[in-house]
């Protein structure tokens, strides 16, 4: 039996759902040492910038239980590096490219847009909003329903290229964020990125990382993260791309369950940087075993 | 680089609480240097989640040795291993000390588990360096001398050697060395290191320092490891870029 392996993310075809998350993967070069990355569903890029960023002074990470703790501080190369030097590695990959952007200002996210639209290895937009922003008071744009509309309806205006809006975990119904990405145009929402944690030295009594909070990631967010999928899948309409601490194949059958489209590794990448490619074989010995034509048939088929 | 499963050699408590493992590692043995790491895997849970960074202690054909010491979680895990036991390592990682050059004595300076990378270093030296080893620990009993050779020893407690931090130690030895050209291999704890560019930069010295950071993925994909260029001016990866770095390029 043949099994179909491809899913659609609105626009978006990819050849099967396992996509490396953003942050977790550099710009692929590095990874690429030790996987496949062609027969992956695609990569999504660390978060670009409209100029390079230097990122938080150490310690940026902690390792907590079943979970790690990051405060990179959005480190990353510009997108005018980003175009010279990173894209004609990613070129050669025969993946696909998804582009992550962080700005500080709505205008910002359109100008890197703007920018990096007229590439064509780039094959859709992964917006994060989850990073503070200085002209709305310092607060994150993700907890701003408002804002989020806003990125989302200036971005749309500005590509035909897909827009994954990726949304934080950090506020009261994740759902409704979702709503206004589908109202305003989105494509799709990616769910989650990291919760804020912290962690203390009890000798010290000082924070273990620098910038006091960071960004919760692992096997130990993968509950919170399945309900926040679940959770938009039942109230709006949208493709959803699950995210947070999957491990193994099992990890990404249940994200597809409770809603997902197609999955994204992030943490796992560290610990196993081959397991993109271990998961993809591990679905489809699931979907053979258990006769599944379409791996796509399985989003959302919950039994509740 | 490679990730390799490694079958446990032998696994040989050198003292309280040091460790030796052998583990048969063919293609990391064939293409590690001096000074490199591999970050391993202590377990198959997901806690610990992430791997733990090593120094390659020595190569000996086709197996690979790591010293360590038990610190935490991660490492009493490691040293629970038997013969036999499959351990998945990645490995090589990091770029390493760069010994070739025309000194006369490679002057190793090591605190605690520090010595770690200098077996190896010594094997690949060519036969016409001398070596001067000082190695600096808090007490008699935690004194590591495995592999290195015309060793000097400072104790913080004075049990042993001389009563004193290392690069004090150095610092009063030097002049015995100095006639001759030299260059300086530097691992430790970080205040250590600290310390020891300090002198080294002072005095214009060649010197090399291998530093420490935490670390999540070991190959450069996830920005967790950084340390200041000196310029500072922007952020080096201690895993990639390092974690040997001229004395001069980073601060501590
Ligand atoms: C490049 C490099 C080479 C190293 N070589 C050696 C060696 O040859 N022998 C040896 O005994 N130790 C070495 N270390 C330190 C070793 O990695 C730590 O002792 C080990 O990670 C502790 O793990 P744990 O679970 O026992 O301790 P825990 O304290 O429980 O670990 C908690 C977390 O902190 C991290 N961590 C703790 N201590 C350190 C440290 N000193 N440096 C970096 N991360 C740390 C761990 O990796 C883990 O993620 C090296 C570190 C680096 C960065
Ligand atoms: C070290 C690190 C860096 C990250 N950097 C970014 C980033 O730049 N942009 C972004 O949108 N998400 C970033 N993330 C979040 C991940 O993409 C992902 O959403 C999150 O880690 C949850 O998935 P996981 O549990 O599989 O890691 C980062 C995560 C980690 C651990
Ligand atoms: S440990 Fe991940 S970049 Fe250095």
């Amino acid at each position: 039996m043949s099994i179909d392996l491809s899913v659609n993310i609105g626009a978006l075809k990819l050849k099967n759902p396992v996509l490396l998350a953003s942050g977790t993967v550099g710009y692929g070069n590095e990874i690429a040492q030790f996987t496949d990355l062609s027969k992956l569903g695609g990569i999504v890029t660390k978060s670009l910038s409209l100029k390079p960023r230097k990122g938080n002074p150490p310690q940026r990470i902690v390792e907590t239980p079943s979970g790690m703790l990051n405060a990179i501080g959005l480190a990353n190369v510009g997108v005018e590096v980003f175009i010279k030097e990173k894209i004609p590695f990613l070129k050669e990959l025969n993946t696909t490219l998804i582009c992550n952007i962080a700005a500080s200002t709505i205008e910002e996210y359109v100008e890197c847009v703007n920018i990096l639209k007229g590439e064509e290895t780039i094959k859709a937009f992964e917006i994060n909003v989850s990073c503070p922003n200085v002209k709305e008071g310092g607060l994150e744009f993700g907890n701003d329903i408002n804002a989020v509309g806003r990125i989302t309806e200036k971005v749309r205006a500005a590509t035909n290229k897909p827009i994954i809006i990726k949304l934080s975990p950090n506020v009261s119904r994740i759902s409704d964020f979702a709503k206004t990405v589908k109202q305003n145009g989105g494509d799709a929402v990616s769910a989650i990125n990291t919760l804020v944690g912290t962690s203390f030295d009890i000798n010290t009594r000082r924070p273990k990382i620098k910038n006091v909070t960071g960004g919760l990631s692992g096997p130990a967010i993968k509950p919170i993260a399945l309900a926040k999928v679940l959770e938009i899948k039942r109230n709006v309409d949208i493709p959803i791309i699950g995210i947070g601490g999957i491990m193994n194949w099992k990890d990404a059958v249940e994200f597809m369950i409770v809603g997902a489209s197609a999955i994204q590794l992030g943490t796992v990448n560290f610990i196993n940087p081959n397991a993109g490619v271990e998961i993809l074989q591990g679905l489809e010995e699931y979907c053979r075993k258990n006769s599944i034509e379409k791996l796509s048939s399985l989003t959302g088929s919950y039994q509740i | 680089m490679y990730i390799e499963k490694a079958k446990v050699e032998s696994i040989e408590k050198i003292n309280e609480q040091t460790f030796l493992l052998k583990l048969f590692s063919p293609s990391i043995a064939s293409s590690a240097k001096p000074g490199q790491f591999c970050n391993v895997k202590v377990s198959e849970r997901t806690d610990p989640l992430l791997r733990r960074p090593f120094s390659i202690c020595n190569v000996e054909g086709e197996s690979i040795y790591f010293l360590f010491d038990i610190h935490g979680e991660g490492t009493k895990l490691l040293s629970h291993k038997k013969f036999e036991d499959e351990i998945e390592i990645l490995g090589p990682l990091g770029k390493g000390f760069v010994y070739d050059g025309s000194y006369e004595t490679a002057v190793i300076v090591a605190g605690g588990l520090g010595t770690a990378p200098f077996p190896f270093l010594i094997n690949r030296l060519s036969k016409d360096k001398k070596v001067a080893a000082f190695v600096g620990a808090r007490s008699k009993n935690l004194v590591l001398q495995h592999g290195l050779k015309n060793i000097s020893v400072a104790t913080d407690d004075g049990s042993v050697g001389f009563h004193g931090t290392v690069v004090d130690l150095l610092k009063k030895e030097i002049s015995s060395i100095a006639k001759n050209k030299f260059r300086i291999f530097g691992c430790g704890p970080n205040p250590m290191m600290k310390a020891l560019q300090k002198y080294a930069m002072e005095n214009n010295f060649d010197c090399q320092i291998s530093v420490e950071a935490a670390m999540a993925c070991g190959f450069g994909i996830c920005q967790g490891c950084p340390i200041e260029a000196s310029d500072g001016e922007s952020y080096l990866l201690v895993c990639k870029d390092g974690p040997v770095f001229d004395a001069k390029k980073v601060k501590i």
